[in-house]
């Protein structure tokens, strides 16, 4: 008998307004440990909001997220540090921190957040960096990155506390066809092979169809589709259909 | 009246990031590697501006109070009016204004960068106190530095008055360390000192007020700067006249 996989995070009922505008509105989702979710819309409709309250950067006006067994919403600095740990975040331009190397970069959440000594924390990076090829590279500075570089180091980054959940907002933009299909082959990678769950934000569709064993599709702060990519390019929303055939 | 409202609104908000900054001071975890890369970005970096600035400062002085004292045989007070313009004014005040320039500037426009491009939240999404992580270092370091750029200021600015007076008179440097130091006493050395750490306090403040909570973008990283360095000058010469005052009030005799 297969084991049903647990879910990996889901939405109950979120609802988030920046002063009179209301970028999510009712929300509600779940993702399986294990699976890919890719979310859709077009700009501005919420789906980078939705990343940042999982990883409780943000919290909602109302409604619960839940991450593995844990509401983050009203949760301590101490609760949340615990659920963090279970989180890798992709920023959208990697957000690497200008003033420490790649290494160094790399190694701030490991001396923060575990208790591994320093030989330790150095076997992670190099085999972390050697993972998205950047093995060389390690005492550059962010500025002395290329654009797809800083993607491979923002997702080492990511990928260096094991998360069981990986949130990547838009790992593809800015990027060429070749370099997008690379980064898309290591989120798949991490999914295949260490069971990671992923939730993408992404405007490129055939990274979508790649990765995805889901996807949710927001707009005017609903989601108006949910599914396989199959089912959501059949979906009777107008803008869910187009997103996906277009 | 909208502006005394606005005005009002800032003050208090830079009041109550203060506050936070003294409270975070002291309760752990304390950032004690982000506090000694500050202080070496804060103190090492701004040491030949402070030291050259005073160094011609000094010299400059000189030459023009020689030019008024010749004229009444006051030539031997030479040195006593550089080392006291020197420790009680001139070199906590500008040593203040030219750190608000290059450091303040500085840390508005790192902290908006930081901002824009997302590092904060990655920061917080480590669970790191990007506050504690980021503005306490850097106001820290600010308030440690500047007492002893100020130092550097004043005696690169005798140093500077000594070359200058020598050029002119051939006075001997014993003769004129004694005339400089016969005026001075340790309550108007160290309490001026010691306000450049208010000073100090107040760089940190308001540039990290500036860069870390500015929500435009690209274009707040030039505002923060910009503001930073022109609302710290202006808080600085401010604060010098009530600092003043509190001196005189707690040393009466330094009230030449």
């Amino acid at each position: 008998m297969s084991e049903t996989p647990s879910i990996a995070v889901e939405f109950k009922r979120v609802m988030k307004s920046f002063g009179a505008k209301r970028v999510l509105n009712d929300v509600s989702f779940h993702i399986e440990q294990g699976r890919a979710l890719c979310l859709l819309g077009r700009s501005g409709t919420g789906k980078s909001v939705t990343l940042k309250l999982i990883m409780a950067l943000m919290r909602p006006d109302s409604g619960e997220v839940w991450v593995d067994q844990d509401n983050v919403v009203g949760l301590g600095e101490h609760g949340l540090t615990h659920v963090r740990k279970k989180l890798g975040y992709l920023f959208q331009d990697a957000a690497l921190f200008d003033s420490l190397t790649l290494y160094e970069n790399l190694a701030l959440p490991l001396s923060r957040l575990t208790k591994k000594s320093n030989d330790e924390i150095d076997d992670v990076i190099r085999r972390v960096l050697t993972d998205v090829g950047l093995g060389a590279d390690g005492t550059k500075y962010p500025s002395a990155l290329s654009g797809g570089m800083r993607k491979r180091a923002g997702l080492a980054r990511a990928l260096v506390l094991e998360p069981k959940i990986l949130l990547a907002d838009e790992p593809s933009s800015g990027l060429d066809r070749i370099t997008a299909a690379e980064i898309d082959e290591l989120l798949l990678r991490r999914k295949l092979e260490h069971g990671t769950a992923l939730i993408i934000v992404t405007h490129d569709v055939h990274g979508a169809r790649r990765v995805a064993d889901q996807i949710a599709v927001l707009d005017k702060g609903n989601v108006v589709a949910f599914g396989p990519v199959d089912q959501v390019s059949q979906s009777e929303n107008d803008v869910a259909r187009r997103l996906i055939t277009e | 009246m909208r502006w005394l409202g606005r005005l009002f609104e800032f003050v208090g908000k830079v009041g109550l990031f203060s506050l936070q900054v003294l409270v975070d001071c002291l309760r752990p975890p304390f950032e004690f590697t982000q506090l000694s890369r500050q202080l070496a970005e804060v103190g090492n970096r701004s040491l030949a501006l402070i030291t050259v600035s005073g160094f011609a400062l000094g010299a400059v002085m000189t030459l023009h109070t020689r030019s008024t004292l010749v004229m009444f045989g006051a030539t031997a007070v030479i040195p006593a009016v550089q080392s006291v313009g020197f420790f009680v004014e001139i070199g906590p005040l500008v040593a203040g204004l030219l750190l608000a320039g290059r450091v303040g500037s500085g840390i508005g426009a790192v902290l908006a960068n930081m901002r824009a491009s997302e590092q904060i939240d990655a920061i917080e999404s480590l669970s790191i106190d990007s506050f504690k992580f980021l503005v306490v270092p850097r106001v820290l370091a600010c308030v440690i530095a500047l007492p002893f750029l100020t130092l550097c200021m004043d005696f690169a600015g005798l140093l500077g008055g000594f070359l200058s007076e020598e050029l002119s008179s051939h006075i001997a440097p014993a003769l004129y360390l004694n005339r400089a130091f016969d005026y001075l006493q340790w309550a108007n050395f160290i309490a001026p000192t010691l306000k450049t750490a208010v000073f100090g306090f107040i760089i940190g403040c308001v540039s990290s007020y500036f860069g870390y909570t500015t929500d435009k973008g690209a274009k707040g990283v030039g505002e923060a700067a910009t503001n930073s360095v022109v609302v710290s000058s202006l808080l600085i010469i401010v604060a010098d006249v009530l600092l003043i005052k509190c001196i005189f009030f707690l040393f009466p005799d330094t009230a030449i």
